[in-house]
């Protein structure tokens, strides 16, 4: 982007941080809400309802678990692209956020067998409330990680043409926070029986 | 980079380090639950789920670096969210006392039948 093209909301900045990276942290804050709020109330039910304890028990916990290494792994990846970012390096930024893509993708691969296998043994969205609220969940934020996949692409192929470099750091953060949400979606719905 | 700045370079982290700690972190609150004990089961799968959640959000989105307006956003959104749940969980966790009564008609799911 030549100087003469670049937006007056990229060269101003009242709080001192950059403009981008403020937008993805407001976008991040209304996230927390989001997630938080169903979580919350998951909580609040799960609670109350003891029998839940039986439900979560078909959960697949090694699908699960191998998910949340995956992830790691793919938040670990995106950090290395912004480290690559930082240092100019367009081409490697972009490869470690293809990476991050394939992580992602073998997340979803993942997340399809685990429902399509719970959802035959007749543990359907509309069996229970627990059900409701693990489909909710985990499909919420498995929409976040296609939404994060579309995203890293684009910001990849610009990356690969050392352009725009500042994204891959946003991009990176979007998605660490959706490692973040993985970590307390697993042991709530994997782990604690 | 015309958006990146100086402390947000976090080039001396050692990322690699950090992902081997939560590996490490991850391994702990899986085996945790195994032993049956609640309060270590609290502990290993939630409060290891928090300390994770905080490394990556502290290294990984470099909040340690980050101007405390980002922080003031997130803590207001977290106070949001205790609101919410101290609104709520009065009602939707009671199930007893006067004028109370059980409108779900709830009754507890059968398990499903394996062919």
């Amino acid at each position: 982007m030549s100087a003469a093209h670049v937006p007056l909301a990229t060269t101003r900045s009242a709080t001192g941080i950059p403009t981008g990276r403020l937008a993805v942290w407001w976008v991040l804050a209304s996230e927390i809400v989001i997630f938080g709020g169903l979580l919350a109330a998951y909580v609040m039910f799960r609670l109350h309802h003891p029998h839940w304890h039986a439900e979560a028990s078909h959960t697949n916990t090694w699908a699960g678990g191998f998910n949340t290494v995956v992830l790691l792994t793919s938040s670990l990846f995106a950090v290395l692209a912004h480290q690559a970012a930082l240092r100019g390096d367009g081409p490697r930024a972009a490869r470690l956020l293809y990476a991050t893509i394939g992580g992602a993708a073998i997340f979803l691969l993942v997340k399809a067998f685990e429902w399509s296998t719970e959802i035959s043994h007749g543990f359907t969205l509309f069996r229970d409330t627990f059900w409701s609220f693990y489909y909710t969940a985990t499909g919420l934020h498995g929409v976040h990680v296609v939404v994060g996949m579309i995203l890293m692409t684009l910001i990849a192929a610009d990356a690969r043409r050392d352009r725009n470099l500042h994204r891959v750091e946003l991009i990176g953060t979007y998605w660490h926070f959706v490692d973040a949400v993985w970590i307390f979606l697993f042991p709530l719905f994997y782990i604690a029986r | 980079m015309s958006e990146s700045n100086a402390a947000h370079g976090a080039h001396e982290t050692n990322y690699v380090r950090i992902y081997g700690i939560l590996l490490a972190l991850f391994v702990i609150s899986v085996l945790g639950p195994t032993l049956g004990i609640e309060a270590v089961t609290l502990i290993t799968a939630f409060g290891l789920a928090v300390v994770k959640a905080t490394m990556v959000a502290g290294y990984f989105m470099h909040l340690n670096v980050e101007k405390r307006y980002i922080w003031y956003i997130l803590l207001a959104m977290l106070v949001f969210i205790l609101v919410l749940f101290a609104g709520v969980a009065p009602d939707v966790m009671k199930s007893s006392g006067q004028n109370w009564r059980d409108a779900s008609g709830f009754v507890p799911p059968t398990p499903p039948v394996h062919h």
